[in-house]
């Protein structure tokens, strides 16, 4: 299977923007070679601004950028656009819904060998809990360039969340990419997964390992984290009666809890939750963490079969 | 690079005869007596006492009397009728800072009514000056400026911290016609005010945005995040302030958290660095004048003001940071004002 990374796609849907938008602009903390914003660096320096090591700063700065026209991404890694300048994206960006863009990259388990410092596992639980937030949360390279350009006409504050890591390339979520919108992938009648992110390639896998145990088993892949396509995971849950969501990200706060948050509201469903549990990560390559932290495609499939049987 | 400039600065002071100036080699502030000016950052800078605030002579600062009678008595009225609106404003809310709000009047004063280019009736101008409240709190100063040069209904000031008014307790740009970015935490309103002048150069515009930064505020780190910025990309059209009054919430800022000698620091880091009175319109106006004449650096104006200025009994008292008169207070305080007026 093709692999390619989400940052990429961001980068080069970036560059695409640029060359139609004069008012896009970049900012970045230092961290443009792992960010792969040197590319349009190198294209567009007038239009590049290196903050150096200060993400507090980048934000606020993006927001005075916005606030006369411009339309900036602010790029640097999850945790530090989500934990360490939390409080300007807050007041500077969120409550005053200010057109920025924060690209972050780095956020998962899979950004690996940095270790548990720098993997974002609770950046979607905060921005999710700030008012006037979207966020977005591709798929895979191609997805990654859609949201890119999606997040840059779109008006108001956009989190795009992007992995370091290069994952699959599923065809099927690339096209019609829409702000708000769920992608059906597999139609089901037993169950329905939902992916968000990477984990759609391993939502589809454990679908096929369903299907081998004669369980029709329905696949949404949700791209925009918030708002939540609330009328795509009604209608799961009134069909197939079960749900389990898939994440790279904590089982706090982030897809699992939205989704199991609507539905127990409207029609309460079984939902179970596959994520990072309540826990730290640690150094070590993306795969090998993936598996150990209990997020492929098996681990979907175990939390479906059970579901199943109990309900 | 701090030193080169200041050597190559032709410092003026105001001669003791009166109104005429002259140009002399060195700086007879207090705390330079004379010395080369180049000891300036060696110099000692002894607490500052609050009865002396008002007599310091300014630190390398060319002090032209700029201003005529006329003006002087217009920029008078309007310092009273604003800490007035102030004083109004909190008592009402029952709720806000007056102290900082009454110490910073004649800084915002002397930027809306003189030096700032600004419409009211086009708050969206998109060549006017942006005044950005880095000091958040004090909104009750900012308000009554707005709500005076008829940027909304003065009425709106009777809402002030209320629930549905526009008048937030700290300024929310996208609901208040006037107010130029949302601050609140301090250091936000700096960064956002140099990512605006970075704006204003990439557009080729040549308004000014000038910053209003309390002294508690530039403890935080965010503050000098943005000073790097500021002088990494030469945002010579930044005009800043410090509202150097020595208080913050919890007591002497030099005890809470020291910050002198706090000119070096800036002009350390790259700033344009003054130091003047405050409360001295002569001084705020023609610093600023001076200022707009510089050009390739962002500029730092360390206004030495008093907190709660105009009122006796909340002059230098920390414990009218936030805290809202009572009913008797309240008509104390503007029947001392009126009389002073």
């Amino acid at each position: 299977m093709q692999t390619k990374r989400t940052r990429q796609g961001f980068a080069d849907g970036l560059m695409e923007l640029a060359r139609e938008n004069q008012r896009v602009v970049v900012l970045d903390c230092d961290v443009s070679k792992a960010t792969q914003t040197c590319d349009f660096q190198r294209l567009f320096p007038q239009r590049f601004f290196n903050c150096g090591v200060q993400e507090a700063n980048m934000m606020s700065v993006a927001a005075g950028l916005a606030l006369e026209g411009f339309i900036p991404f602010a790029t640097t890694f999850g945790v530090f656009a989500s934990c360490r300048a939390g409080d300007q994206v807050r007041n500077s960006i969120a409550y005053p819904k200010v057109n920025v863009k924060i690209a972050a990259t780095h956020c998962g388990i899979s950004t690996g060998g940095d270790g548990a410092s720098h993997q974002a596992n609770e950046d979607i639980a905060i921005m999710r809990s700030f008012p006037n937030m979207t966020i977005l949360v591709p798929g895979d390279y191609e997805e990654a360039k859609l949201a890119t350009k999606a997040a840059a006409a779109f008006n108001g504050p956009v989190y795009l969340r992007l992995g370091r890591d290069a994952y699959p390339v599923i065809a099927e979520i690339h096209h019609g990419f829409e702000i708000g919108k769920a992608k059906l992938l597999r139609e089901g009648r037993d169950i329905t997964l939902i992916t968000t992110g990477i984990m759609v390639s391993e939502g589809l896998k454990a679908a096929e390992m369903l299907k081998e145990k004669n369980y029709s088993a329905r696949v949404i892949h949700m791209p925009t984290l918030k708002p939540l396509d609330s009328e795509a995971v009604l209608q799961a849950g009134r069909e197939t009666r079960r749900v389990v969501t898939a994440e790279e990200h904590s089982i706090i706060g982030g897809l699992g809890e939205a989704v199991a948050g609507l539905l127990s509201e409207t029609i309460p469903t079984p939902v179970r939750r596959v994520g990072v549990k309540d826990v730290f990560g640690e150094s070590g390559m993306a795969s090998e963490l993936l598996d150990k932290y209990g997020l492929r495609a098996i681990n979907i499939y175990q939390e479906a079969l059970r579901l199943l049987k109990e309900s | 690079m701090a030193l080169a400039w200041r050597a190559s600065l032709k410092i003026w002071r105001q001669s003791p005869a009166g109104g005429r100036t002259y140009s002399i080699d060195r700086c007879f502030c207090c705390f330079c007596f004379g010395r080369d000016s180049q000891n300036v950052k060696e110099a000692p800078r002894p607490l500052l006492l609050a009865g002396i605030i008002h007599r310091m002579p300014t630190h390398g600062v060319k002090t032209l009397p700029m201003l005529d009678r006329e003006e002087h008595r217009f920029f008078r009225q309007k310092a009273f009728e604003i800490r007035k609106s102030i004083l109004e404003m909190v008592y009402k809310a029952r709720s806000g800072h007056v102290g900082g709000s009454l110490g910073s009047a004649d800084l915002v004063v002397a930027l809306y009514y003189y030096l700032m280019r600004h419409n009211p009736s086009e708050p969206e101008w998109p060549d006017r000056d942006r005044f950005i409240l880095s000091k958040g709190h004090c909104t009750p100063v900012i308000y009554a400026v707005l709500a005076d040069c008829g940027y909304f209904p003065r009425e709106g000031l009777n809402h002030f911290r209320r629930p549905g008014s526009h008048l937030q307790g700290h300024p929310y740009e996208p609901g208040t016609p006037g107010i130029d970015a949302s601050t609140g935490t301090l250091g936000l309103g700096i960064s956002t005010g140099v990512g605006m002048a970075l704006a204003a150069k990439l557009q080729s515009r040549s308004h000014y945005v000038y910053i209003l930064c309390g002294d508690g505020e530039i403890q935080e780190g965010q503050v000098w995040e943005a000073a790097l910025f500021g002088n990494k990309y030469h945002l010579d059209n930044v005009i800043a302030f410090v509202d150097r009054n020595y208080l913050q919430t919890d007591g002497n800022s030099e005890q809470v958290m020291p910050l002198d000698p706090l000119a070096s620091k800036w002009e350390a880091f790259g700033w344009r660095t003054y130091e003047i009175e405050g409360h001295n319109f002569d001084q705020i106006v023609s610093t600023v004048e001076q200022a707009k004449q510089l050009k390739g650096k962002p500029t730092m104006i360390i206004a030495r003001t008093i907190k709660g200025k105009g009122v006796s009994f909340m002059e230098n008292e920390v414990s009218w940071h936030g805290t809202p008169p009572n009913q008797e207070q309240f008509e104390r305080a503007i029947k001392e004002l009126t009389l002073a007026d």
